[in-house]
This record gives structure tokens, C-alpha cells and sequence, in this order.
């Protein structure tokens, strides 16, 4: 079992590959989109980077559900997130704190909450699952 | 100018690898220019030619139902110049399919020796999405790409081929 600095330590190689970014670059707290540029292709590149590097699958939407957030009224409103999409988040995206996101939920904050820190608690999530 | 910057498939494997050759002719164009006297293959159009081999590789694997469209090259490596007069070989192989995309890893090789590499990431257009702007008619696999599937299929039919 890899321990959690050597998740890390993958997770931001990986993204460093991906993204064409410094390894100076990648800390913790860098959003994908915002602090390391990257944008709707990159997210599938490292989906299938991480499949690759970690050996899991990792299915459509599971850990960048863009459909969450496609248009329903349910969900979204007035370009915010509803208390029912974040319960709907929160149960979908259980590797994410959606504590500072919640306060504020913007549509347009969303893409924030994708960090290196958020990647690697989910391929932690996702290792310990296998093992079982 | 066809917009074909493959000669031929030498071998196709179905879903995994495929094989094809890029001869270098002084008649081609670009070579007038880039550069006079120094004809260097642009490595733009090695990286297209590898490209065409791996999108027909992917596109093939699904029977050619999804639109195959290049959306990046994550890296890329060149280790010399190519020259006219001389013959690239595009060693292509599948590294992920998804229904949503692929990734494929293209070598070049000139007398044996790998001369570059890149990894190429394909995106399937959205089906719906692209029916809706295009129609049913998959137009990345259409005209001139056409005539690289017929060869595409003559390779997958016979086998290894080993003309050169």
C-alpha cells in the first residue's frame, strides 16, 4: 500500500507531465484551472494518466463530475448551487471539502475545489477501496 | 496537395498497434522553402503524419462510429532533423480507449534508429453535440483520410508486410 506522500508525490508528477507545469509549481493548494492552466482536455488526460500511473479505473464523472453542473434546475439557479446540489456533491464527491465552497457556491467557484490536495485524497479513496 | 502525410500502412493490428511508412521526396513543396537548401522535414508535418496513423489506429478500433479529432500533444521529442531522401517509419501503439478518448504513443524511426516520439491524445466529438453541427456524416473520416483507410484495410488484411 502506497503511503500518502507517495500518492502525492505520483499525483503531482503526473500532473507536472500532464499539464507542462514546474515541479515548483505544483503544491497542495494549486488549482488545476486557475493555478496550473488547465483546461477541459487536460482533465481527461489526467484522468487517464492516473489510471495509468495508480492501475484503477476511474469512471466518467466520478471525480470530475461535470455533469452535476450541466443545467438542472434542481441543481443550479441563478448561476449558484442549490442546498440540494451540494447534498448532491457532497454525497457524489466524498474525497472534496465543500466547507469553504458551500458559503459561496458559485458555479464559477467550482472549479476551485479541484486541487493537487483534492486529486490525491481521491486516489487515496480509491487505493483503499481496492484493497478490500 | 492532399492533406496526407502517410505513404502507406506496413502492418495494422486492430485496437493495438499500427505501422506505417513517409517516404521524403524534394518534390514535396515545403521543402523549397523549409529551407532552401536545407531540406528538413517540419516537424509539424512528422508529428501530423503520426497523428493520421494514430487516428486511423483509434478510429478503426471503433469501427470508425466516432469522430477522431487530434486535441494534444502532451509531449514530444525530437532527437534529429529528417531529410528529404530519406524514409520515416511511424511506429504507433494504443495506450487508453475510453469511449470518450484515446491516448497513443507514436515513435518515428529513420534506418532503424528513433529519430522522435510524441504521445497524441485524441477526443471523440460529443455524439450528440456533433450530430448536431455536422450531421450523421463523419467527416474526419471522409475524402482523404478515406483512401488511407482503404490502405489501412489492405495492411490489416495482409498482415505483416515487409516492402522496405
Amino acid at each position: 500500500m502506497a503511503t500518502k506522500e507517495e500518492i502525492y508525490a505520483k499525483v503531482s508528477a503526473t500532473l507536472i507531465e500532464a499539464l507542462n507545469v514546474e515541479e515548483d509549481e505544483v503544491k497542495p493548494t494549486s488549482t488545476l484551472q486557475g493555478d496550473l492552466g488547465a483546461e477541459s482536455i487536460d482533465y481527461l488526460d489526467i484522468v487517464f494518466r492516473l489510471e495509468r500511473e495508480f492501475g484503477i479505473k476511474i469512471p466518467r464523472n466520478e471525480l470530475f463530475p461535470e455533469a452535476v453542473l450541466q443545467g438542472d434546475p434542481d441543481i443550479v439557479q441563478n448561476g449558484k448551487v442549490t442546498p440540494k446540489g451540494i447534498e448532491d456533491l457532497k454525497e457524489k464527491m466524498p474525497f472534496a471539502d465543500l466547507t469553504e465552497f458551500a458559503k459561496n457556491p458559485e458555479v464559477n467557484n467550482f472549479s476551485d475545489l479541484f486541487t493537487v490536495a483534492l486529486i490525491a485524497r481521491y486516489i487515496e479513496g480509491k487505493l483503499a477501496a481496492g484493497k478490500n | 496537395m492532399r492533406w496526407i502525410w502517410i505513404d502507406r500502412f506496413l502492418e495494422f493490428e486492430s485496437g493495438k498497434s499500427a505501422k506505417a511508412v513517409k517516404n521524403l521526396s524534394t518534390a514535396e513543396d515545403h521543402f523549397r522553402d523549409h529551407f532552401p537548401g536545407y531540406p528538413v522535414m517540419p516537424a509539424a508535418l512528422i508529428i501530423e503524419g503520426l497523428a493520421q496513423t494514430g487516428g486511423i489506429l483509434v478510429g478503426e478500433a471503433n469501427q470508425f462510429r466516432e469522430k477522431v479529432v487530434l486535441a494534444k500533444i502532451a509531449k514530444t521529442r525530437f532527437e534529429r532533423e529528417m531529410f528529404a531522401g530519406e524514409q520515416l517509419i511511424y511506429q504507433v501503439e494504443i495506450l487508453m480507449m475510453r469511449p470518450e478518448a484515446a491516448s497513443v504513443l507514436g515513435k518515428v524511426f529513420v534506418g532503424g534508429v528513433q529519430t522522435a516520439e510524441a504521445e497524441i491524445f485524441f477526443a471523440h466529438l460529443d455524439q450528440a453535440r456533433s450530430k448536431q453541427m455536422f450531421g450523421d456524416h463523419n467527416f474526419v473520416f471522409s475524402g482523404e483520410l478515406k483512401y488511407l483507410l482503404g490502405l489501412a484495410k489492405v495492411a490489416s488484411q495482409t498482415g505483416k508486410d515487409s516492402p522496405g
